[in-house]
């Protein structure tokens, strides 16, 4: 557990659920990324796709602000070739569409609505990605 | 233009949020599942500060009525917990434990780093039409 960061990430947490509070406060939706995604893929409505850019366009500059100030590196990791960014790029991208939700939208979002198909999506991949962690590291061996 | 403005704010605490909870980083969401090894349980705390929060914003916003600048909250009204759900959901969670990338912080990651985050982006966005495709 040496790399347990409590504080920053429970203060990234409050962030995330102010996010997820103000666009539901403001605009009335859920702060689901996949759906946001795949909604701006999926209408045909200009305003639709326009609020939906807007908020990835936010989310990818909030990053990239707080990285300015608080640069930090990412450790490299040998096994995870261009193929299995691919491979598990486009499982992320089918899954979520599938099962209607990523992280955000069942995990964070779902929870605090207390739906019961957010809280059973989000117990079946946090359980599926253990399981998968667990089998990779058999099989790199580390 | 003030839904659009609302929707880069919302998006841009999003950003920071994810940042400073070092969910931009695959390795520490790897080490999050890696539950038998090197675990590190950062990720229960970002999820825990977000939904705290929301549960309780969300009951003040929903006695409003109505959000202040649409006609009415959009909240998805399935109820059925239908094999749909649990398979596409399993899906993202081995892809999730294969990369340690979700759809937000990849996203989040793209002005980050050149490498990783872009492949994942493309492939995700490729892997959502493929679904539209399928499940015509």
């Amino acid at each position: 557990m040496e790399n347990f960061t409590p504080y920053s990430s429970l203060a990234g947490g409050i962030l995330i659920g102010i996010s997820a509070s103000l666009l539901m406060y403001l605009n009335g939706r859920i702060a689901g990324i996949s759906g946001i995604v795949n909604g701006i893929m999926n209408t045909s409505s200009f305003k639709e796709k326009a609020w939906r850019l807007a908020f990835i366009v936010g989310l990818i500059s909030g990053a990239f602000v707080y990285a300015y100030f608080f640069p930090s590196s990412v450790e490299p990791r040998e096994h995870v070739t261009t193929g299995l960014l691919v491979a598990g790029g486009l499982i992320v991208g089918f899954g979520t569409a599938m099962g209607g939700g990523c992280t955000s939208g069942h995990g964070i979002c779902g929870i605090s609505r207390f739906s019961l198909r957010s809280i059973t999506a989000t117990m079946v991949f946090l359980l599926s990605g253990i399981i998968t962690v667990y089998v990779v590291k058999q099989l790199v061996g580390a | 233009m003030a839904k659009a403005f609302s929707a880069l704010l919302a998006g841009a605490f999003f950003g920071v949020g994810l940042a400073l909870a070092g969910m931009v980083d695959p390795n520490k969401v790897i080490n999050f599942m890696d539950i038998t090894g090197n675990w590190d349980p950062s990720l229960m705390f970002v999820l825990g500060g977000a939904v705290i929060v929301t549960t309780i914003a969300y009951r003040f916003i929903f006695a409003q009525g109505k959000p202040l600048f649409e006609g009415d909250f959009q909240l998805p009204t399935m109820l059925k917990l239908e094999p749909k759900l649990l398979f596409g959901s399993s899906l993202f969670g081995v892809g999730w434990g294969l990369i340690g990338y979700c759809p937000g912080p990849a996203l989040a990651s793209v002005g980050l780093r050149p490498d990783e985050p872009i492949i994942v982006v493309v492939s995700m966005l490729a892997g959502m039409l493929l679904y539209r495709v399928v499940s015509k």
